[in-house]
């Protein structure tokens, strides 16, 4: 339609200035992702074979592979996962279902999340390192990184898990419990079941924050990059090999592209295997007597 | 059956149910009708206790159950309320299949043999009518259903439950006039051997169905019974003029 044709009507050149700005922002999104992950590829692609995934680093890195920094940053994301999954889940229901007659209790809880999420990476680190290495004795350890990352990642999972809790309709809890369904049938066969989409959002996010944290590692799982036997040894985790690579190690370049470009792709599988994984089970447990 | 006695509800400050004394009596389906807001609904769920889940309701008087106190700390709610089921207005089964929906309660409710909640389920699946439209996708998606089937459900769900308390609330609102026939035709059968309470705003499904009516009103702000007895006497002889001008459908 033309300007002033026959069915024009004033403001609609807004709404076409609107649809560009919208489209302008949403292509300058994909435009630098596109641009990231295009020249980590060109630059690391290259570098990365058979070898590369199978072997131990030597010479700092400059040769050798990345098995055991692979190996490393896995261990370190199940601790995390292991230490964070469960205790976001249960300060989730706190927050949104049990919390009504605490709010007091559930406003500092709620408060405490607030700041923990806006503390730097760095800081965690140095914590991590005073806690869970020094004062535990844990020493640099994959469990002292893994935990210090699942302090980190626990504001966005709770967040996000309460979010997705409170999304689950009242009338599914009021029908539940006209069942005379006990409190904890409810959350588990009803509001969890429920709720699993929303909470693999937070999952995903929280996976993304682990595998990408660098500071925080650096002070408590350390840099060792010889094959982690136990989760009481330190270990190098992707992107402190990256970090390393790139800043310590002269000529690192174009191996620190190649474990960025691993560490990408390991994200995207995790990320992707975790959400499908997810949805999967809430069909199965749709299906299920 | 199930009696309350000088029952009071409130919301924070506000008295939605002020003092009722209401009796359901088994083999026996009593209509409670009256305008919006009069508080029948707050009135059903003080009865197995889901105005517990109510953030900030109180209540007051007393709920006898078969003459236990249902208030009372040492009772179970979860055996109450599978004693005293409830049915909504609108349909809400759980986003599983058919067959979790109606086991799920049994399961909690201790029915640990699985060839037994196979066959509580046919049961009443055929009790509702609605055993061969899902015999054959039991493990579909139930949310899949239509309203009336739904609706259905929702009452199978409870009846597997084999509660000897029903109440319903405006069942069959939410559903075409061919489905609401459907479940009201079940309802009349179920009150054989259990007492009913429905609330209804359909006066016609009331005179069809009811034994006994009671009629919430409003008064002073607060909802509370100004008439109750048996439908026919009620609907024939209406004991004031605010009843029998509702009744009549003049008001209301």
């Amino acid at each position: 339609m033309s300007e002033g044709g026959a069915f024009s009507r004033p403001g609609a050149r807004f709404d076409r200035i609107l649809g560009a700005v919208v489209w302008l922002a949403a292509g300058g999104i994909a435009a630098v992702l596109i641009w990231i992950t295009g020249d980590t590829l060109q630059r690391g692609l290259s570098e990365v074979d058979i070898a590369f995934l199978t072997t131990e680093p030597t010479d700092a890195g400059r040769r050798g592979g990345i098995v055991s920094v692979v190996v490393s940053t896995l261990m370190i994301l199940a601790v995390t996962l292991t230490a964070a999954v469960p205790l976001a889940l249960g300060t989730a229901v706190f927050l949104a279902d049990v919390s009504a007659r605490w709010s007091a209790a559930a406003a500092v809880v709620r408060w405490s999340l607030d700041v923990l999420a806006a503390v730097p990476s760095i800081v965690f680190g140095l914590f991590g390192n005073a806690l869970f290495c020094v004062v535990l004795g844990l020493g640099y350890s994959i469990l002292s990184g893994g935990l210090t990352l699942a302090c980190m990642v626990l504001p966005v999972m709770i967040r996000t898990a309460e979010q997705a809790l409170r999304s689950v309709p009242a009338e599914l809890r009021m029908n539940a419990a006209a069942l005379g369904l006990r409190r904890t049938a409810r959350l588990w066969h009803i509001e969890f079941p429920a709720a699993v989409p929303g909470m693999a959002a937070g999952l995903v996010l929280g996976i993304g924050r682990a595998l990408a944290e660098t500071a925080a590692l650096i002070f408590t799982a350390g840099y060792a990059t010889r094959m982690p036997t136990s989760v009481m040894d330190s270990g190098r985790a992707l992107s402190v090999h990256v970090y390393e690579l790139a800043m310590n190690v002269p000529m690192g370049d174009r191996r620190a592209a190649a474990t960025a470009t691993i560490l990408m792709i390991l994200v995207l599988c995790i990320t992707s295997a975790a959400s499908s994984l997810l949805h999967r089970r809430r069909i199965f447990r749709r299906s299920e007597a | 059956m199930i009696r309350t006695e000088s029952l009071s509800v409130r919301y924070g400050s506000r008295t939605v149910v002020r003092d009722v004394s209401l009796r359901l009596r088994c083999g026996r389906i009593t209509a409670i009708v009256g305008p919006s807001g009069c508080g029948k609904t707050s009135f059903l769920l003080a009865l197995n206790r889901m105005i517990d889940l109510v953030p900030g309701a109180a209540v007051a008087g007393r709920v006898l159950f078969q003459d236990v106190d249902v208030f009372d700390r040492r009772n179970s709610i979860a055996e109450l309320r599978r004693r005293v089921g409830m049915i909504f207005q609108k349909p809400v089964p759980f986003p599983l299949s058919i067959r979790a929906n109606i086991q799920l309660g049994l399961k909690e409710h201790g029915v640990r043999n699985r060839r037994d909640r196979e066959a509580m389920m046919e049961q009443v699946l055929r009790d509702v009518g609605l055993w061969d439209e899902v015999s054959d996708r039991l493990d579909c998606l139930a949310t899949k259903l239509s309203g009336g089937q739904q609706q259905r459900l929702c009452l199978a769900r409870a009846l597997a439950l084999d509660p000897d308390v029903l109440l319903l609330d405006e069942p069959c609102s939410a559903l075409d006039p061919v489905a609401a026939a459907c479940v009201e035709k079940l309802i009349t059968e179920l009150s054989r051997n259990r007492a009913i309470a429905i609330v209804t705003h359909n006066l016609a499904q009331a005179r069809r169905i009811a034994d006994d009516l009671a009629v919430f009103w409003v008064r002073d702000g607060s909802g509370t019974v100004i008439a109750q007895g048996t439908a026919e006497e009620i609907f024939s002889r209406p004991p004031c003029p605010t009843v029998s001008d509702y009744l009549s459908g003049r008001t209301g």
